[in-house]
């Protein structure tokens, strides 16, 4: 198991491939991170490290907080994120980790984050239904139609979709391309979208399902792109 | 937009000089196409009757009548494949879109583009 970077969604933009290609990218703001703590197999029973991100200012923690980023003897962060990895050897409390130390462009990542919340949604939206006619006289449109039988069985089956609250859930997004990484400015950038809105938290994974074959070859389709790709005048 | 997004569109933006043209300009776009292993320059030259988009995103529509035809293309400024642009004709126009081209054909359509001679342009 690898780390794991938090970032901020800064939004959607497109880049451009040397035959013209235009390609939809999310672009990430990724802050240096900071080694708060670490779990040891012989205290913890598993290994893990704490990281912490996103200067934070003393008005915006609890004292509780302070206290444990004091004792570690680092800055004042906002978010503290635990991942679990293989071994803690070469890590120590207070190492700085950039995005160019964990990613590099051409590789393949998951994102995880917390989906734009909708509220209370109708079916149609939060379950693709297909609705009724508008028109040619009408008079349900929106709606659920038949949620059930009669009396077999005489009850509605659980798990029956309907209405309610859609989104504001976790969602993970398997295996997005790494299309570069600015190391200046802390930013990644994925092709493709990734859940919640501009400005949300993502964590940054490593691609969980990348040993399949079909990732690899997905992988040797998109290689191209790093090598491809049009960088401005102003770099 | 973040000031952010904004730097990172102008990282990944060719750096490119086109004349300045308005909706209503006729122009002549010379693309890129690949045909197998070769390259060449095609031009398109016709009305532009739409700029959208800001950054990396900006777009322009240019719309020309082939063999009776109406034919609309929309370029990317940032596209690396645009050679270059040339002005052929400078018009006035009294719309931002004019997509109601659409429903002229031939001199009807063009002549809804009033042109104006470069010596005419105010500068």
């Amino acid at each position: 198991m690898a780390i794991g970077l938090t970032g901020k969604k800064l939004g959607m933009t497109r880049v451009f491939l040397k035959d013209g290609t235009a390609l939809p990218v999310t672009v990430i703001e990724v802050p240096p991170h900071v080694v708060v703590a670490i779990r040891t197999p012989e205290r913890e029973g598993y290994s893990a490290l704490q990281l912490g991100t996103f200067s934070a200012k003393e008005k915006h923690l609890t004292k509780p907080q302070i206290g444990h980023l004091q004792k570690a003897g680092v800055k004042l962060l906002r978010v503290l994120k635990e991942f679990q990895v293989d071994t803690i050897e070469g890590y120590k409390i207070g190492q700085e980790i950039s995005v160019a130390d964990v990613f590099t462009p051409g590789e393949l990542v998951d994102v995880i984050g917390i989906s734009k919340g909708r509220g209370f949604t109708g079916t149609m939206k939060r379950w693709d239904f297909g609705g009724f006619p508008a028109s040619h006289g009408h008079r349900y449109h929106r709606a659920v139609g038949s949620i059930g039988n009669r009396s077999d069985p005489g009850r509605i089956w659980k798990g029956k979709r309907m209405a309610g609250h859609y989104g504001a859930q976790k969602v993970r997004v398997q295996s997005l391309f790494v299309v570069d990484v600015i190391p200046e400015k802390n930013l990644l950038l994925v092709k493709g979208s990734v859940p919640g809105p501009t400005g949300g938290l993502v964590i940054i994974e490593k691609s969980s399902v990348s040993y399949r074959k079909s990732q690899r070859l997905k992988l040797n389709r998109l290689k191209h792109i790093t090598e491809n790709l049009v960088k401005g005048a102003q770099a | 937009m973040s000031g952010l997004l904004r730097e990172v569109e102008l990282m990944y933006q060719p750096k490119k000089e086109y004349p300045p043209f308005k909706v209503g300009d006729t122009v002549k776009v010379h693309y890129k196409i690949v045909e197998g292993e070769k390259e060449r320059i095609q031009p398109f030259e016709g009305v532009v009757i739409r700029i959208r988009g800001s950054g990396i995103n900006k777009t322009f529509t240019v719309r020309k009548e082939s063999y009776g035809v109406g034919i609309e293309r929309i370029f990317p400024f940032a596209s690396p494949n645009i050679e270059k642009i040339e002005v052929v004709k400078y018009g006035k126009v009294r719309r931002a879109r004019l997509y109601f081209l659409r429903k002229y054909k031939g001199k009807e359509a063009s002549g809804k583009v009033r042109e104006i001679k470069p010596w005419e342009k105010k500068k």
